[in-house]
């Protein structure tokens, strides 16, 4: 424990030591220091002409957005049904893939370690990938379209379901798996009886928060060309059509909460 | 017939995931209808799918020979205008959800400022990062600075509803002891409050640090700055093998941060 010593002679309890101490302010420094150095790049590339009238431009962009235009909102359900298919179908193809990969990426039932890195490395490249910027690939590949969006909501949400169901599958009880192979089950019948029921609750909501997750994604993914209401979104802005905008903001709105709620009432049964 | 005597004449099967059968084949089914309508609705150009399947392999094979040197100094720009972004988004986002999720935790904050942190929070989670950055370069102009405080927005309503959720289940027993010494409410916060929640909150901010780095990848599609719009370029102008080495880029980025996010989480803990 850091104890000092008064001119009088009598010990003084401290927090840190005069080492800890020097440390501490060290790092504040150092991380004052990169703060401000970032701030000053950030400051350099910005105009502040713009930022000046920022205020007048947003009361200028809420005038224009109020009252929104409420009749617009029926041409809007067939993109919403698209965004929520995208969303869907996306993390139903996202999970086919996932699953055989947190398989092979858990330490405990994959076949060699070798296979284990191979699929580390696909989650690690499907999480640090925006699923926005697969669109963005998607849409030169493929086409501008729902598939294009199915497909980069389905290769984002691998990372994600593959991450959590490997970690799931390496915390499993390891017992029920030894009774299952003391029968003399196979490698499979192992997986399917053994570890299986242990990961199902937690890959059912796992599943579920990312479909939650992805209805928020796949919102946007029509700014780049991939289908949904991200389409009706990116032309009234390229219109500035802003009392369009707020039709579409409220929709985006009312669907995120209903499928968040909808995501927790059904994590909730499960777990 | 029960499941025991039929395991006894070895018909044993494992039990339904949902012990009802109506529930269970309603919702089979159900889920049916929906899988055949969703699909039907998917209309596919297969000949667009067909002649864009030669810059798949392209894009596949950028990837054995990215190019980092013709873009050399957009790629530069870019990756430095997204860490920076990311660095003061997180310092001052994170600055601002501690006062947001002091207000939204049920058990320290009264009524009123409950429901306004709450409805912040509900607000910064709905919309994703890219539509608020749409109305941010509208407002700023743009540039970083709007990139910026898109992230520092959503930061707040990640930061504050872990926090809110930290706070909330506290050991009440240690704010007790605190406040049976007479502290303030300040002294309270001090002194019982945040040593429980510090160690998680530095976990917390390093992972939103992650996060807001792959996102300001992304932001700059609309103008907002960072590695974003010369990516957008890239591959709208096909230079898949620029994109691959910028896709690259950000994949060691973020794996160098979750190296060290895990070993940081693990000297706070």
């Amino acid at each position: 424990m850091p104890v000092s010593t008064t001119a009088q002679g009598t010990p003084v309890w401290r927090l840190r030591t005069t080492r800890a101490q020097w440390l501490g302010y060290l790092g504040w420094l150092i991380g004052i220091t990169l703060f401000l150095l970032c701030w000053k790049v950030i400051s350099d590339n910005t105009m502040w002409v713009f930022v000046e009238d920022a205020g007048r431009q947003g009361s200028n962009l809420i005038s224009r957005m109020l009252p929104p235009q409420w009749d617009y909102a029926h041409r809007l359900w067939k993109p919403m049904w698209d965004t929520l298919n995208i969303a869907t179908l996306g993390t139903l193809l996202g999970i086919a893939m996932a699953f055989p990969v947190a398989f092979l990426a858990a330490r405990n039932t994959t076949p060699h370690p070798l296979v284990r890195s191979a699929a580390l490395f696909v989650i690690v490249s499907s999480r640090s990938i925006n699923s926005l910027i697969w669109a963005m690939l998607l849409v030169t590949i493929l086409g501008p379209g729902v598939l294009a969006g199915i497909i980069a909501i389905a290769l984002r949400s691998i990372g994600f379901i593959g991450k959590l169901l490997y970690e799931a599958i390496e915390e499993i009880h390891p017992t029920p798996v030894e009774a299952i192979s003391a029968t003399g089950a196979g490698r499979m019948q192992v997986m399917s009886y053994g570890v299986l029921p242990q990961i199902l609750p937690a890959f059912a909501g796992i599943s579920v928060y990312r479909w939650d997750i992805n209805i928020r994604e796949s919102t946007v993914l029509g700014l780049v060309g991939a289908g949904g209401i991200g389409l009706q979104l990116n032309a009234a802005i390229n219109t500035l059509a802003w009392s369009q905008v707020s039709v579409i903001f409220v929709m985006i709105f009312a669907t995120v909460l209903v499928s968040e709620w909808i995501s927790a009432r059904v994590r909730h049964t499960i777990i | 017939m029960s499941r025991q005597s039929l395991a006894a004449r070895e018909h044993w099967r494992r039990p339904s995931l949902i012990a009802r059968p109506w529930l269970r084949w309603g919702l089979t089914l159900g889920a049916l209808v929906y899988l055949l309508l969703a699909l039907s609705s998917v209309d596919v150009n297969w000949q667009r799918v067909a002649e864009g399947a030669s810059r798949g392999l392209n894009f596949l094979a950028a990837f054995a020979q990215p190019d980092f040197i013709s873009r050399r100094g957009d790629i530069i720009d870019g990756i430095i205008e997204s860490l920076t972004m990311t660095v003061t988004s997180t310092v001052i986002g994170v600055a601002l959800a501690i006062p947001v999720g002091l207000g939204a935790a049920r058990n320290i904050a009264p009524w009123p400022v409950y429901y306004m942190c709450r409805g912040i929070i509900t607000m910064s989670r709905t919309f994703q990062e890219i539509i608020i950055a749409i109305l941010f370069v509208v407002m700023f102009g743009f540039g970083p600075l709007a990139g910026m405080i898109t992230l520092a927005f959503a930061t707040v309503g990640f930061m504050a509803k872990l926090l809110a959720e930290d706070i909330e289940d506290l050991d009440w027993r240690q704010v007790e002891a605190v406040r049976a010494t007479g502290a303030g409410w300040w002294q309270v916060m001090n002194h019982a409050i945040q040593p429980q929640v510090m160690p998680r909150l530095i976990g917390l901010s390093v992972y939103r640090l992650d996060i807001n780095f792959r996102e300001s990848a992304v932001i700059g599609i609309v103008g907002a700055g960072g590695i974003g719009a010369t990516l957008n370029t890239s591959i709208n102008r096909y230079e898949y093998d620029t994109s691959a080495a910028i896709l690259l880029i950000i994949i060691a980025i973020v794996l160098l941060c979750e190296y060290s996010s895990s070993h940081i989480r693990r000297w706070t803990q």
